[in-house]
This record gives C-alpha cells, sequence and structure tokens, in this order.
C-alpha cells in the first residue's frame, strides 16, 4: 500500500477517538503489540543518540525496499513507532525520502506528545530517511551506466 | 488553614494565603490546576521578587561599583546589602566570604578551578560521593584529568544513606578536598554534612558543600557546620535564575587564585603584570548579576517573614503523608527511603517507563520530572536508569498528594488492559 493510502487510514482510525485518553489508549495497545527487535540488535551501536528514552534502532534492504526494527523502552514511544513502521517500512528508498508524514499533525501528535516535544520522534523520522537516502545513494552507484 | 507549633510562637501557616503569593501556581494546563512537584528543578517566585525585579529593571537599573551617579550609587548600596543579607542567612563570619556566582555549577567549577590551580597535585585525591549530581562530578573530573589526580567514591546503603565508615577508609594522605551534597536532588536524603565536614578537619582537608537542594529546606550555619565552602542557587530558593552564590572561609579564598579575568575584579592593570582586588571583587569579574542578586535577597526574606521553623514543620508533614500514600500504591516503588530527607519523592511504576508515567501526569496538570535527574552513576547502584520525581514545597498541598496518587492509579490501569 502507498505511504500516503496508509496515513489515511491511520487519521480515519484516530477521527473515531473522542478525546486524547482513547488516542493514547490506542498508542498503548499499538505500542504493547509491536514485537521486541532481536535483541542482537539491542546494542550501544543501534540506540539512536540523545532521546530522552532509549530507543533502538536497526534497517535492512531487501528486494528494493526498506525494513525498520525500531524498539523503545517506553511504551508510549514504541506506539508512535508502530505507526512510523506501520507508514515507512516495507517502502521504497525514493519513497520513504519523499515521504510527507502530515498524518503526525492530522492526528494530533505534535500538540499532544511530548516525545515529539523533545525531539526525540524527529531524530527518529531523520534516521530512517537517513537510511533510505543511504540504501538509494547505493543503488544508483551499483547501476551499470 | 493549616497550624503549627514550634517551641517558640504558635503560628499560623496559611496555604491559601502563601498560594496567593506564587502567581504561577494560579493556572490551568490542559485544563486542570496546576500541581507543580518539580520543585528540585527549580521553585516558583513570590510576588514581591517579580515586583523587585520589574522595578529595578523600570526604575533603578544601573551598572554597580565605581559609578559616580546617583542611580549606581544606590544600586551599588542594595547590592552590597544583600552580601550581608546572605552572610546573615547563612551565618557566615563575613560579607566579603559571600561571592556572587550564576548558580551553584558556577560556584563549584570556580572551587574546582581556583582550588585545584592552586593545591591539587599529580597522585592527589579528591573525595565525592555516590549520589553526587554531576555538578559536583565533574568539574571534580575536570581538574583530575588536568592534573593527574584521582576520584574517590563515598558509597551509599540501598535506602540511600551514606556509608560514614567507608569514607573514613577513603581518607589518606593525598586526600586534598571533600566535596559532598548536602541534600541529594534524586533521593532527597539530608546527609550529616557536620559529621562529615568534622571528620575531614581532622584530617586537616577542606571540605565543599553544595547545597542546591538544602538551602530551600534547611537552617543553614556555616559557622556552626565549619564546611570551608558552600555553594548554591538563588532559583532554587524562590530568587530567579542566573544569580547563586559561593560561601568561602576567608583564608582559603585569599589564598586562591581567581578563576576568571576581567573588569570588576582588579587592583592594578598593567601590561606586564596586574595585581587583584581584595575578596570578594578579586572572585567577581566582570559586571555582575546585580538585580538577580537582589531579587535573591527578596526571597531571602520573604522566607524569613513566614519563618523556616513553619515552613520545614509542614514540609515534614507532607513528607510523612506522601510516603504514607504512595507507599500504599502497589506495584509502586520509591527509591530512597532515608530516616532523614526532604519532602521528596523517587518512584517508578512497575512496568511502565517514567517517561511514559511523567508524560500522563503532565496531561493531567502534574509537572514532575522524569529520567536521570544528573545523577546516573547514582541509578547505577539500583540498577535503574532514572526515575519518576516528585518535589515539593511549602506552597504544595496534601490534596495535591492525593491528586498525584490518584492519577498514578489511573496511569497503571491504562496499561494494565
Amino acid at each position: 500500500m502507498a505511504i500516503q493510502e496508509i496515513q489515511e487510514q491511520i487519521i480515519s482510525q484516530f477521527k473515531t477517538f473522542d478525546n486524547w485518553m482513547d488516542k493514547d489508549n490506542y498508542l498503548i495497545k499499538l505500542g504493547k503489540d509491536l514485537p521486541p527487535i532481536n535483541l542482537k540488535y539491542k546494542t550501544e551501536d543501534n540506540l539512536i543518540k540523545g532521546c530522552q528514552v532509549k530507543t533502538w534502532f536497526y534497517s535492512r534492504f531487501k528486494d528494493g525496499k526498506v525494513f525498520y526494527d525500531i524498539d523503545s523502552s517506553s511504551i508510549i514511544i514504541k506506539g508512535v513507532i508502530a505507526l512510523l513502521i506501520k507508514v515507512l517500512s516495507g517502502q521504497k528508498p525514493e519513497d520513504i525520502k519523499n515521504a510527507d508524514l502530515y498524518f503526525i499533525d492530522k492526528i494530533g501528535l505534535k500538540e499532544n506528545f511530548s516525545p515529539l516535544r523533545a525531539n526525540s520522534l524527529w531524530k527518529l523520522v531523520n534516521r530512517i530517511k537517513q537510511d533510505a537516502i543511504l540504501y538509494e545513494t547505493k543503488v544508483n552507484t551499483n547501476k551499470p551506466r | 488553614m493549616y497550624e503549627t507549633k514550634n517551641t517558640n510562637k504558635i503560628s499560623v501557616f496559611d496555604i491559601t494565603k502563601i498560594r496567593n503569593d506564587f502567581p504561577v501556581l494560579n493556572q490551568k494546563i490542559y485544563g486542570k490546576p496546576l500541581i507543580y512537584f518539580d520543585n528540585a528543578a527549580t521553585t516558583q517566585k513570590p510576588r514581591v521578587v517579580i515586583d523587585t525585579i520589574n522595578k529595578l529593571h523600570s526604575e533603578c537599573n544601573s551598572s554597580v561599583h565605581r559609578g559616580i551617579h546617583y542611580l549606581s550609587e544606590q544600586m551599588t548600596e542594595m547590592y552590597e546589602s544583600t552580601r550581608k543579607k546572605v552572610q546573615n542567612y547563612l551565618n557566615a563570619q563575613h560579607s566579603h566570604e559571600i561571592i556572587f556566582t550564576s548558580g551553584a555549577t558556577a560556584s563549584i567549577n570556580a572551587v574546582a578551578y581556583s582550588f585545584g590551580e592552586a593545591y591539587i597535585k599529580e597522585n592527589d585525591e579528591i573525595i565525592i560521593s555516590e549520589m553526587e549530581h554531576h555538578s559536583n562530578i565533574v568539574p571534580w573530573q575536570m581538574i583530575c584529568k588536568r592534573k593527574g589526580a584521582k576520584l574517590r567514591v563515598i558509597p551509599i546503603n540501598d535506602k540511600g544513606e551514606l556509608l560514614l565508615d567507608e569514607y573514613k577508609k577513603l581518607i589518606n594522605s593525598r586526600t586534598k578536598l571533600v566535596a559532598i551534597v548536602h541534600v541529594s536532588n534524586s533521593l532527597g536524603t539530608i546527609n550529616l554534612v557536620k559529621e562529615i565536614v568534622a571528620i575531614s578537619h581532622e584530617n586537616n582537608i577542606p571540605v565543599l558543600v553544595d547545597g542546591a537542594q538544602a538551602i530551600q529546606h534547611e537552617n543553614i550555619d556555616v559557622q556552626d557546620m565549619d564546611c570551608d565552602f558552600y555553594a548554591f542557587s538563588g532559583h532554587k530558593i524562590y530568587g530567579p535564575t542566573g544569580i547563586g552564590v559561593l560561601y568561602g572561609k576567608e583564608r582559603w579564598l585569599n589564598k586562591m587564585p581567581p578563576y576568571q579575568g576581567g573588569g570588576d575584579m582588579i587592583e592594578r592593570v598593567k601590561f606586564e603584570h596586574t595585581t587583584y582586588d581584595d575578596l570578594p571583587f578579586k572572585f567577581e569579574a566582570g559586571t555582575p548579576n546585580y538585580i538577580g542578586a537582589i531579587g535573591l535577597g527578596v526571597a531571602l526574606d520573604y522566607l524569613r517573614g513566614i519563618g523556616l521553623d513553619n515552613i520545614q514543620n509542614y514540609e515534614k508533614k507532607l513528607l510523612n503523608y506522601g510516603t504514607t500514600k504512595l507507599t500504599a500504591i502497589k506495584g509502586l516503588k520509591l527509591y530512597g527511603t532515608a530516616e532523614n530527607k526532604i519532602c521528596l519523592f523517587s518512584f517508578l511504576l512497575e512496568n511502565i517507563h517514567p517517561y511514559d508515567t511523567g508524560m500522563f501526569l503532565d496531561k493531567m496538570g502534574i509537572a514532575v520530572r522524569t529520567g536521570h535527574h544528573c545523577t546516573q552513576p547514582l541509578w547505577e547502584h539500583y540498577k535503574i536508569e532514572g526515575s519518576v520525581r516528585a518535589s515539593l514545597v511549602f506552597y504544595n498541598t496534601f490534596a495535591e498528594i492525593d491528586s498525584l496518587c490518584e492519577a498514578l492509579k489511573k496511569i497503571q490501569k491504562m496499561y494494565s488492559k
């Protein structure tokens, strides 16, 4: 499914919630349901620097698509990670690089969630995009001229 | 209204009136009345401090010292009389033992640099403790690195109390200074600083006390404590930010070189050589934060008006009430259970990250701090990354503690689904 389509799905889902408590409960559920990343990736090197909460990041490139494994010791942040993974994992590097993540604003995360205020989430989004750019560069360099 | 008794008088501690003195408390956060439990990070300012700062900027502003004109003389008089006020508050022997800095961190760094330059040599040792704030670790690490000296650490027990027998064992002929926190910002423990100083002085070793979390709760008498240096920040005692104090015994301050050069700290400057001014100016290079200092003085007056005994009695009752209420919550673990502590609760809810707890408390209008609270080495003792910290002062209420407990139970419920 295309990035925009998934974002629209998430926005529709969040429209069903009347208040922040319902949104939080949903994010907690998403956070709990997101499988933890493999222990071998839970290393110091894979920690995202500067985040208040320990957040591990690992990406893979397979069949022209980027897959992300991300984990956090905070369930609520894991909930937001689950949304990012839903939108961006398994997409083409170019699409990830160019993605306008408007759903973050539309579902009210920006105003209501301190992970964003703490910049942690933007660091994560940057990292997701950076890795996509790296894979894209790699593909382009290996193309026959 | 809450009544407190002390040995000399029966006074009325009017919490409603006190809360009205602090404008910031009278607001709603996300539609809920603000409950401000982040006082260990910074305290709110009474109206009298805010008004004074405003008035000084609007009507009196002028740089202090060497001014020939009226405004400068007036400001100099207020600034220097504040120095005397702080001297009285700490019961220091001389007013020139009071150095104005930008805060406790600057005060500690000043001693680390200045004392370190004069007295620390290769293989010397500096003693700190396991519960120090980074501000009382890193400056000493820096001087140790420069001089090839070593840092030694007094361990704590699980209640968060210093092990004084271990402290005694650490002292040796190479020990040059002991730098110890008076009250732990993460656990609330009130350390036996007088005893620590006495032990150190038996071995002729000077002691710096980091009073950042003690000054707003404890009666500080630097002569009785006999510490050689005492550091604190204005903003943690209801004063403005950007102002702090370093108390130092005259004999040490006289022997120590200045740590910053500039205007106001000199006697005579020539290109070949400069001679320095006397205390306290030798340690106050540049235009000082005179308005901040005067604001701090007003905050001290305000506290005296309420009475530190009254404040302590009330805060003790808050501590006992809060401890009983919080420990009754299943799945809540308190960190820092020393016999002698201030009204500060460091805790974790089982299986809930402190960040999550703090975030949801915020949404319910309750301001706490989460994380390592600048004491990362301390948390290694408890094998955790940090905690949720609710730090209370005399403008907080029993009802606010009830609200915190209800909010915590609500968070637990959200996570148990």
